[in-house]
């Protein structure tokens, strides 16, 4: 199976860390993966604040980098579902019959991360060590886009030395919503704030979900309150082994 | 807060406003609190909730692509039983007919139902310049009017008061427009229940003219249905010799049949009930029993506008649960009012820019007023797909500024944004720079920004940014040929 891991820009220029967790995820499983040099970003920041037209480009990197591959990983729920089901609409926008073929293709074997691991490979236990106690939110894309369900629970739950402590109010949106964190940056701050609390009352050491967006924001906020809780993406926390701890 | 939307401050400024309310984040958070839970244990209870969301959202759609042909057999149909049936294609329209048939029966002073329709044309407004006082006999409603308030939720529109602040507007305000609060007035909500109760019968038992609005309007059948809880509905709809319906056109189901999968949703969406406590339906007029002069006012304003737009028209399936606005994290904390109008919250954010099209700051900035967490979508019981919509309004807004002469900063960021996508070389480079001011920032000991000065400061008043990485993870494959020489 030829797998190609889409890495996200934002992990890319920002988290370079998660990608890193990824290939040593992945290899450790069995899976060789590659990381297609033509990927740029999936298009979403454009799409979802109405410059469906400047999504073009993004839309047309995406299919040049990933067409061939039997599978496209990416530790984004929100990127796999912008992929899903946003690639389709920028196409048809875009007028292109040729680039709307190569998102009927592209689109369906684009998964993210947990899908992968669970649906695609059939694995749980991916021999992980992480000895902390670890609460999990689960990111909007994710939940409702994606539908993951508990796949990152499954993994989370067979991490050795993991404690996982329940999230209250979990489903609710964190409040990063990419431009929406900057267009409406108070009621985007009042939300991560309430989520940011909600993170502390658990008691849980690190807070783990599987965007880095959505983790940089609810990050931000515990950082700027010194609440001494680490935030992690999932693929850290399935990567870390007693050889290399994360 | 005065009377009126007209004139709201855009959704980011008047939010700011609203976050500043402790009370009133006190306030939402423990009704829309309240409302979920009861609403996830009901609809919890039905086996087949999906199907029938499923179900429901057909009847509406059913309707919709035959509008045309369904409202001309409404009107026939209404027109058998001995109603009056006018059509109204904006606001002001509608709100003439009403007072037209106040002044042909020299009424000054009417009774009302709560009605979504009403409060979107302005009617109370309306018949208050015509020297027409109009009452509203929904406790919340009531709430708001003596208050002199907005309605800040479709189905609890005083949602943003709690008893204390209720009980000081019964005293100050219940004896200036007829019969006063009691003395002895508690914040208990019985006793409030108590007050209004005595203070409405008053109004009921004088009324000679009502005003509804419908939930639905059955087609092939000429029924008109209002769902209430207070009993309210039903003394407006039976006691007075005149009653005058607006309806928006939306408002069709083809078939009595067909309402059932809509009667089912409703309660257990809206109120989290298995059931609405009153039902009332009324066909035309009825020898010797209810109102023996009936109008119907069959309303467009802008709904023909929806209509035309394909992404957007799902909106018109919606029969004003307000499911979305009590999941939502937006409204839940930003409250009603906020949204500038009568519809808030994640429906009201499609709702408005659709009935009134794109182009205006205030309804613009609507449909960026939600993260698309998509938690309004999974609420909806006729399945709208509002996070979709959305994003297609976003775009509406944006294509409306493109022959702008003076692009926004915005517009040009995605610009040049679109520019490094396009090839990856680009990209790695413009993540080259930012290596290097993070290297920068690192070897003086930072591991994230602090407050950033100009536009970056909306992000960074109250959250810590994380310093860039040293090298991007692009750079680190090519350097470590895919990790394999770490």
């Amino acid at each position: 199976m030829r797998v190609a891991l889409m890495v996200t820009c934002v992990n890319d220029a920002m988290f370079p860390g998660t990608g890193q967790a990824v290939v040593r995820l992945l290899r450790r499983v069995g899976v060789d993966v590659d990381f297609p040099q033509a990927q740029t970003c999936c298009g979403q920041p454009m799409v979802n604040t109405g410059y469906l037209d400047e999504a073009v480009p993004a839309v047309r990197s995406f299919v040049r980098a990933f067409e061939g591959y039997d599978a496209v990983v990416t530790p984004s729920g929100s990127c796999a579902g912008s992929a899903r089901h946003q690639h389709q609409l920028v196409a048809a926008r875009s007028g292109d019959a040729g680039l709307a073929a190569a998102v009927a293709e592209t689109s369906p074997k684009t998964y993210e991360l947990t899908e992968f691991l669970v649906d695609v490979l059939g694995v749980t236990d991916v021999g992980a060590y992480f000895p902390h106690s670890v609460t999990y939110h689960p990111t909007c894309h994710s939940l409702r886009m994606l539908s993951v369900g508990d796949r990152p629970r499954q993994l989370l739950e067979k991490v050795r030395g993991l404690r996982l402590v329940d999230l209250p109010k979990a489903e609710e949106c964190c409040g990063f919503g990419g431009t929406f964190a900057l267009k409406n940056a108070d009621t985007s701050v009042a939300m991560g704030t309430d989520k940011a609390r909600h993170v502390r009352e658990t008691g849980a050491e690190v807070l783990v979900a599987g965007d880095n967006s959505c983790l940089m924001h609810i990050g931000g906020v515990l950082n700027r309150g010194r609440s001494g809780v680490r935030v992690m993406h999932l693929a850290e926390i399935l990567a870390s082994t007693e050889e290399r701890p994360a | 807060m005065t009377g009126t939307f007209v004139g709201m401050p855009t959704f980011p400024s008047a939010a700011r406003t609203a976050l500043a309310d402790t009370q009133l984040r006190h306030n939402l958070a423990h009704a829309t609190g309240v409302i979920r839970g009861k609403r996830a244990a009901v609809v919890g209870e039905v086996e087949n909730w999906e199907d029938l969301r499923l179900a429901g959202a057909a009847v509406k759609d059913r309707a919709l692509r035959s509008l045309d042909s369904r409202l001309v057999e409404l009107e026939e149909s209404l027109t058998a039983r001995g109603a009056v049936v006018h059509w109204a294609r904006d606001a002001d329209e509608a709100n003439r007919i009403v007072v037209e048939v106040a002044r042909a029966h020299a009424v000054d002073e009417v009774v009302k139902v709560k009605s979504m329709v009403t409060q979107e044309i302005g009617l109370n407004e309306a018949l208050e310049a015509e020297g027409i006082a109009a009452w509203e006999t929904d406790l919340a409603e009531l709430i708001v009017q003596l208050g002199g308030d907005l309605p800040s939720h479709i189905l609890v529109p005083a949602i943003h008061r709690n008893r204390a602040e209720i009980r000081e507007i019964f005293r100050r305000r219940m004896g200036e427009v007829g019969r006063p609060a009691p003395d002895d007035l508690t914040d208990e909500p019985a006793v409030l229940a108590g007050a209004a109760r005595e203070h409405l019968r008053e109004k009921f038992l004088r009324a000679k003219l009502a005003v509804s609005g419908a939930n639905f309007a059955v087609a092939d059948s000429g029924t008109l249905v209002v769902v209430e809880s207070e009993g309210n509905g039903r003394m407006c709809l039976t006691l007075p010799d005149v009653l005058v319906s607006i309806v928006g056109i939306e408002k069709v189901v083809p078939t009595w049949a067909e309402l059932d999968p809509l009667i089912r949703l409703l309660p257990r969406s809206s109120t989290g009930e298995r059931m609405n406590p009153y039902t009332s339906t009324w066909t035309g007029i009825t020898p010797g029993d209810g109102p023996q002069e009936v109008h119907v006012v069959l309303l467009d304003n802008g709904r023909t506008r929806a209509l035309a737009d394909e992404t957007g028209r799902q909106a018109l399936r919606c029969i004003r649960c307000s499911a979305c606005l009590n999941v939502c994290p937006v409204y839940e904390r930003t409250g009603g009012h906020a949204y500038g109008s009568v519809y808030p919250g994640p429906i009201g954010a499609i709702l408005n820019p659709l009935l009134k099209g794109t182009g205006d700051p205030q309804t613009d900035s609507l449909p960026y007023a939600s993260s698309l967490c998509g938690a309004c979508f999974e609420a909806c019981p006729v399945r709208i797909d509002i996070p979709e919509v959305l994003v297609h309004l976003r775009a509406k807004v944006v294509d409306g500024h493109r022959d702008d002469r003076v692009p926004k900063p915005e517009a040009l960021a995605f610009r040049g944004a679109a520019w490094a996508f396009a090839d990856p070389g680009r990209l790695g480079r413009a993540e080259r720079l930012s290596s290097v001011a993070g290297r920068v920032l690192r070897r003086r000991g930072k591991a994230s920004l602090g407050r950033l000065p100009g536009p970056g400061g909306a992000w960074t008043d109250a959250r810590d940014l994380p310093v860039p990485p040293a090298e991007s993870f692009r750079d680190w494959w090519k350097r470590t040929d895919g990790g394999e020489r770490e």
